[in-house]
This record gives C-alpha cells, sequence and structure tokens, in this order.
C-alpha cells in the first residue's frame, strides 16, 4: 500500500475519537447539509499517473457517476477522481494482485471472469482514449466539454456496451471505472477519496468503529454515533 | 539440491487442518515441521486495531487472501471446453500465510447430519436408488457421525463455539436446532445474541412454522479459556469478519486457539516462505520419502520425513496429489481414477430485505457468524424428498455479517447502477435493508472434476489446477425448494420490498459472483480404493504414510459451512495415527 495509517494503540484511539463526537440525529449524518470541498483544494492534487486530457476524463466521469446535489455529496468532490489516480500507481492499479500470464482469451464466456490483457491502468489509458476518441467523432468535443445531460448518454452507452470502442470492450472500461468510483467514494479517507467521510455520513455508517458489544442488547435502535476514520478523525 | 535433516512428520500447509495434526503429532512425541509458503501472521501487529477496519485493502483488495498472480486456478464449464484462469477473485477465496483461510472465515461451525457421512446408502434405502439420476456419483465417508462425534466436539471446545444445543444424547433441547444428530455434551459457549436483522428473521420464521435457532458460531460470546490453555476474547461485533484477521481475539483461527501452545513446542518447528513442489515417493512408489519445496530464495530443499500430511487448502491439495503421482488421476469418460474425483461447490441464494426508515437495521453492528438465525428444517434429509425430486438441501440464514459499505449496501431492484437514483437509493436503502439467504449443497457428478491444466501454470512454472464445474438440475431444484421457503419467512417479516438472487435452469457457474469458498473433494475418503483417495482415517491407499487432511475428503458437498467436519475428521484421523499407525507404520485398512 502506498499509505499505511500510524500506528497508535486501541484505547488512545478511541479515547480520542469519542471525546469530541458530537451525538447526531436520525441516521448518522443524514440531516446535515452535504459539505463542499473548494475547486482550489481539489486542483491542488496533481495526479501521478494520469495524464492531463485523462485526468479531465476522469473528473467529468467520476461527478457523474455520483453527482453532487441534495442527497449527499458528489465523488467529484469527495475526491474520487484523487483515489482512482493513486490506486493506478499502486500495485493494483499495476495489475499486481490478479493472475496475467497468457494465452488471453478475451472472448471467454463472461461467467468465466476478467479475460483482457489490460492491467487497471492500461485499461483506463486505452479505454480514455478510444471515449475520447468515439466523443470528437459523435460530438465534436472532448468527453469533459460535453453537458452533463450529454455525459450520462455517454456513459450508460458505455455501460451496456451499445458503443463500440476502438480495441476495448465498451462494459469492460465501464465496470472498471464505477466500481472503483465507488470504492474511492466509500473507502477509508486515507486513500484520497471519501473526503471527511462524507459518503459515511451520508448513509449512516459509522465507518471504523468496529465495537458494538453495547448496541446488540438494542435491537432495532438507531446508532447515534457519526463515523471515525482509521487515521482516528472524526465527524 | 539441498538437503534437510529428516524429521518424523513434515506438514503441507499450516492452516487450519496443519495446526491441529502439528500439536497432536507434537503431543505424541514426534518431531515435527510445517511448511508454510506464505509470512508469520499473528493478531498483533497483522490483525491489530485500527488498521484492519479497512474496507478496501481486506475487504476488497484482498490483503490476506492468496496472491493470483503467483499461482490460480483455472475454470471451464464442461470437459469438451478450454479452460482459462481464474484473473481476479470472485466465486471463492484461497488462503494464504499461517493460519490460511482459517484467519478470514466467519466462524460458522456447524456439524454434518449423521445421514450426511452415509448418504449413498441413506438415500437409496429411503428413496431407491433410482432416486438419483444417472450421472450423479454420491458415496459414503465410510466412518459414521456416532464415530465422528467426540472429534466433532473436540474441535468445537478447542474453537470456544458458541450455540445452543438442540439434541443432547437423543433428548431435542428447545431453543437449539431440533434436527441435528445427538450431542454428548452442550456447546461450550452460550449463542451470541442476535442481531435485529435476525430477531425479525426469527420470529417470521417461528410464525410460519419453522424451527430458528442461533447459528453454531465460533465468535466467543463471553470470555473463554479452551483445552490447551488458550483464551478468547468476547466478540463486540465490529461488522469486520469475513475476509479480515480478528482483532478481538474472538473468532477462532489458529492463532487464537492452537498456535500460542503449538509454537512453544521444542519438537516443533515452523518454516515459512516454503512452497512445496511436491511429495518425494521411493523408486516402489508406494512409500513417500519427504518433500521437495522452494524456500524464500528460490533455492529447492529436500526435506526427508518418515510421515507426510498434505494439509492445504481443499484445491491445493488435489494439485499437490497429481504433481507427486500419489494415486490414479480421475478420468471422466471412462469414470475411473480417483485424484480429482467428486469435486463440488455449494448452491447460494439471497434475499435483500428492505424496510421502511422506522426500522433500524444498522447492518454494520453484525459477527461474522454470531447474532445470526438459522432455519435447518430443510438441510440433508430432515424433510421427505420424495415429492420434490432432487437430493440435497441447505439452511436458510437471517442477519448480517456487515455493513461494508463497498461491498454490502445494497439498493432495491430497479434502481440504475450508478448517478442520483443511486446515490439516493443508498442513502435510504442502506440502515433498513436485512439479509436473508440460503446455504445450499451440491452433489458430486462423473462429469465435474478437477486436473492438471494443460496451458497455465504458476511462478514456478508447474501446471495450475483445472476446475471442471457447472450446476446440474438437481441443485436448481433444491435452490428453488430453499428459496421459495425463504421467501416465505421474508414476506412473513413484512418488508417494503425484497429482491430475490437466485440461479435459475440455464444459468451457468458464475465465477465473477462470490459464493462460497467452500469448495470439495478431489482427495476423497471411502470404503474402496477404485472409488476413493483415502480409507477412514484420511489415509492415502496408494502410499500409506500419507495422509490429506481438509474437505478434499469430502465425497460430495453438504449443505453446512465445512469447517467443523474438516476439524472433526482431523482430530479422528490423528487419533488414528497416534494410536496405531504410530504403533505399526503401515496401512489402517486393508484394501
Amino acid at each position: 500500500m502506498s499509505s499505511q495509517p500510524p500506528s497508535r494503540s486501541r484505547r488512545d484511539f478511541i479515547r480520542h475519537s469519542l471525546a469530541t463526537v458530537p451525538a447526531l440525529g436520525l441516521f448518522g449524518g443524514a440531516m446535515i447539509a452535504p459539505g463542499r470541498v473548494s475547486a482550489a483544494a481539489r486542483q491542488a492534487y496533481a495526479p501521478r499517473y494520469f495524464n492531463a486530457d485523462e485526468w479531465a476524463f476522469v473528473q467529468a466521469a467520476v461527478d457523474r457517476l455520483i453527482p453532487a446535489d441534495d442527497t449527499g455529496p458528489g465523488a467529484l468532490e469527495l475526491g474520487v477522481a484523487e483515489f482512482i489516480d493513486r490506486q493506478m500507481d499502486d500495485a493494483y492499479g499495476r495489475g499486481e494482485l490478479w493472475y496475467m500470464q497468457g494465452p488471453f482469451v478475451p472472448d471467454a464466456p463472461a461467467t468465466l471472469g476478467y479475460q483482457l490483457r489490460f492491467t487497471p491502468r492500461e485499461l483506463y489509458r486505452a479505454g480514455i482514449k478510444a471515449v475520447e476518441q468515439w466523443c470528437r467523432q459523435q460530438h465534436n468535443k472532448g468527453f469533459a466539454a460535453l453537458a452533463p445531460e450529454v455525459r450520462d448518454q455517454v456513459l450508460q452507452q458505455l455501460e451496456h456496451g451499445s458503443i463500440s470502442l476502438e480495441g476495448v470492450p465498451a462494459a469492460a472500461f465501464f465496470g472498471q471505472l464505477l466500481q472503483n468510483t465507488k470504492e474511492g467514494y466509500f473507502a477509508d479517507p486515507m486513500y484520497g477519496g471519501n473526503r471527511d467521510m462524507g459518503s459515511w455520513k451520508m448513509i449512516g455508517f459509522p465507518g471504523a468503529r468496529a465495537d458494538f458489544a453495547d448496541w446488540i442488547e438494542q435491537p432495532g435502535k438507531v446508532y447515534p454515533f457519526g463515523p471515525v476514520s482509521i487515521r482516528g478523525d472524526k465527524a | 539440491m539441498k538437503r534437510m535433516k529428516p524429521v518424523d512428520a513434515v506438514i503441507v500447509g499450516f492452516g487450519w487442518t496443519g495446526a491441529m495434526m502439528g500439536l497432536e503429532l507434537a503431543e505424541a512425541g514426534l518431531e515435527v515441521l510445517a511448511l508454510e509458503r506464505g509470512d508469520y501472521r499473528d493478531t498483533s501487529p497483522d490483525f491489530s486495531y485500527p488498521q484492519i477496519a479497512d474496507e478496501l485493502a481486506y475487504g476488497i483488495r484482498g490483503k490476506l487472501f492468496q496472491p493470483l498472480a503467483r499461482e490460480t486456478v483455472t475454470i471451464r464449464h464442461a470437459v469438451n471446453e478450454t479452460a482459462v484462469p481464474y484473473r481476479q477473485y470472485g466465486s471463492f477465496l484461497l488462503g494464504n500465510n499461517v493460519g490460511g483461510a482459517g484467519t478470514h472465515w466467519n466462524g460458522q461451525h456447524y456439524r454434518p447430519s449423521p445421514e450426511d457421512l452415509e448418504l449413498h446408502t441413506h438415500i437409496t434405502q429411503r428413496y431407491g436408488a433410482k432416486f438419483m439420476p444417472a450421472d450423479m456419483q454420491i458415496q459414503d465417508y465410510g466412518l459414521s457421525y456416532d464415530e465422528l462425534e467426540p472429534f466433532l466436539e473436540k474441535f468445537e471446545y478447542v474453537c470456544g463455539t458458541s450455540g445452543r444445543a438442540g439434541n443432547l444424547g437423543g433428548q431435542v433441547q428447545i431453543g437449539g436446532n431440533p434436527f441435528e444428530g445427538p450431542r454428548q455434551h452442550e456447546y461450550p459457549n452460550p449463542p451470541v445474541a442476535d442481531t435485529y436483522g435476525a430477531k425479525l428473521f426469527a420470529d417470521a420464521a417461528r410464525a410460519v412454522g419453522f424451527h430458528p435457532f442461533p447459528q453454531p458460531s465460533s465468535n466467543a460470546s463471553r470470555p473463554y479459556t479452551n483445552p490447551y490453555g488458550v483464551r478468547l476474547g468476547p466478540c463486540n461485533l465490529c461488522g469486520y469478519c469475513e475476509r479480515f484477521g480478528c482483532f478481538m481475539y474472538s473468532k477462532a483461527s489458529p492463532q487464537t486457539t492452537i498456535l500460542p501452545v503449538l509454537m512453544r513446542k521444542p519438537n516443533f518447528a515452523l518454516r515459512t516462505n516454503s512452497h512445496v513442489l511436491k511429495v518425494n515417493l521411493d523408486s516402489t512408489g508406494k512409500r513417500a520419502t519427504g518433500v521437495t519445496y522452494v524456500d524464500a530464495q528460490g533455492q529447492q530443499v529436500e526435506q526427508p520425513a518418515e510421515l507426510v500430511i498434505v494439509a492445504a487448502f481443499q484445491m491445493h491439495n488435489v494439485r499437490l496429489l497429481l504433481l507427486s503421482g500419489i494415486g490414479k488421476p480421475y478420468d471422466p469418460a471412462s469414470g475411473s481414477g480417483v485424484i480429482g474425483r467428486n469435486y463440488a461447490y455449494q448452491m447460494m441464494s439471497g434475499i435483500s430485505v428492505f424496510f421502511d426508515k422506522d426500522v433500524a437495521i444498522n447492518p454494520f453492528i453484525a459477527a461474522g457468524s454470531g447474532g445470526t438465525e438459522i432455519v435447518d428444517d430443510f438441510n440433508s434429509d430432515h424433510f421427505d424428498h420424495g415429492p420434490h425430486g432432487f437430493v440435497g438441501g441447505g439452511y436458510i440464514f437471517g442477519g448480517q455479517t456487515g455493513g461494508r459499505p463497498i461491498q454490502q449496501l445494497m439498493v432495491p431492484p430497479g434502481t440504475p447502477a450508478w448517478g442520483a437514483k443511486w446515490k439516493q437509493a443508498a442513502r435510504d436503502s442502506y440502515l433498513h435493508t436485512a439479509t436473508v439467504g440460503t446455504h445450499g449443497s451440491v452433489m458430486a457428478y462423473r462429469d465435474r472434476y478437477l486436473d492438471l491444466d494443460p496451458t497455465y501454470k504458476d511462478a514456478f512454472g508447474q501446471p495450475l489446477l483445472r476446475i471442471t464445474f457447472d450446476w446440474h438440475d438437481n441443485e436448481y431444484k433444491m435452490t428453488r425448494f430453499l428459496s421459495d421457503r425463504a421467501q416465505q419467512i421474508v414476506d412473513q417479516m413484512k418488508p417494503r420490498q425484497s429482491s430475490l438472487t437466485i440461479r435459475q435452469p440455464g444459468d451457468h457457474y458464475d465465477i465473477r459472483q462470490y459464493q462460497t469458498t467452500h469448495t470439495t473433494g478431489g482427495v476423497i475418503t471411502g470404503a474402496d480404493p477404485a472409488t476413493s483417495a483415502l480409507n477412514r482415517y484420511l489415509q492415502s491407499w496408494d502410499v500409506p504414510n500419507v495422509f490429506v487432511t481438509g474437505a478434499s475428503a469430502f465425497p460430495q458437498n453438504i449443505g453446512y459451512n465445512p469447517t467443523g467436519l474438516i476439524g472433526g475428521l482431523t482430530y479422528w484421523a490423528a487419533k488414528a495415527i497416534r494410536e496405531n499407525y504410530l504403533k505399526n507404520p503401515g496401512p489402517l485398512v486393508q484394501a
């Protein structure tokens, strides 16, 4: 892993995190207005793997996959694009967690699982290039420059494999992008996404609390505490 | 090649059964060496809080699993197809490192039903031989429940299993599983209290006339000291169980039950980063002389031993026997041969149960197995199969193992997979969704088996194991029958909405979806060397100083989680080795 949480004893951690946790209202943070991260803070991150065009695509895509609205924070403001970029620069992104020896049989039945030669970072590179090419042919603009509704249409077409991309199965690329987007949205904030535990507050997941012995005897009662992160942040 | 000092016994793989055998043989006074291909792992520091509460690292990227980049398996649906590699985790999760899958299981700790061990005989007697399809290849284990009972109990007491007996010495007990085989003693610990989802399930199951009981769970419900003097702590329902190590010393694993004693034995040694390539045989092919392994720096090492215990995960056991030339490989065309025979799996279904916002399920308050309720009315032969036309069954469960949002967040059917509508459904459903599921058996068939892949290799250049598997009609019928009864319970729970995921006729085995890690068979027990690789003491018919532990010994799969039976069989075999084999090394059963 490229980042490790600081080592800390459990007791210190709990004391630290409980001390200032406010008792929240019904269902965690559902009533709290979603936080907004300034564009300046977002731009402070310089991508390690994606080039400028790819970075624009990833930001524009995650912004539509989980958009910001009154329900809760969107993927872009929670740092999901940063999360994906950091994952690309990790063992996972380099395909080191997968069996990647040939021969490859990309047309094997879908039920037999992923059979492409692309590592995750290669799939992004090839997929983004092909989508950009398709968008310029169809819409005379790059993906990031399209209106939000048009971006949604393109993503739907990718999802259902209804457009044919050059050299990349559209649905496979979309599946990878959506999976990583949800990972970045819900993973611990130390990986760069889920800033300020925004998604956890929205759904009512208490994150790394991991201690509910007192609550098993109170079935059906709403759990009142907000989330904590592995590094001890609380919300 | 480097040659090491001979030992009395060498154990291949240091998970559950390697640890059990290690202590049993060390107690018997043998010089014992265990070889583990992974690293040393212990509760502290490897599973400690808070870094273990990391869904991405453990639950999604699989930090505790076998690195597939180095070794995987290949899979195809039928004998005439070309298998392709299992490149990413999906259907099952292979273990790695000390403790193996015993560190990242959930702790569901079941016994088989008595008839599960004599299934062929039982089905033939009750329903007639024609009740089984012609290509179904089910067999008896060659030992009975009554013989195995003390060893099933021994493993429960080592693990500190939490549960409530349903049958003590033939007397049915209120609140336990009324369908279970008789047990001599109560569980060592009382059940973990029900989560809210489990409580709603149990009330509904009772209302429709079924017999719910708390799931037997090796998540300790209270502080417990096991017979070895090792102490477990009470489970705190942290919600990070399966796929994670336990930071509370609550989930039974080799680390929390056996290793603190075993690692101090002067006549026991463990070598990690030692990947066994094969079991070596003498010129007759009838006697093992030890094993050859690759050490951390890549050097091949010969380890001589008088006794070889093959104690890796089910698939690895089958592969090692094939690579070593022990036993005749199974041939699906003729139905002859034994190694790779009767590979089986399990058939699952699931129902997401969506409640309104006034019902707080709090899915993150969860143990891996404690706090879940079970209906066992339709498992094994607990009911008359005659009108239903299938063999086997399973249990229905209600409760949750966690609310980790990347993997476990559910949205109602019809919700888009992304976008504003998905987000709203995720927010509105998360705290109010319970889980009900079914966990069913899979029988053995002539065309479902394991062998060596002709094309793909591991990091050491050895062929991968090839799985040939797909569903049969018997299992589609079983899962429909079980799921209909699960739906009956769910309807009684009166949710706002529910959504069933079921495998239907025509659906192929889909390796992208996690189902269970309960793969079985390939080196099975039995009474006849023509149809089994091992005798009733898990001893190779062909090479009597080789014993093979684990679910590879199951002749077909059961409707329960396998670990309880695996532990019972291992202690049963260990006793036979200690009391009979060591006095007179040779076959414990004459072929």
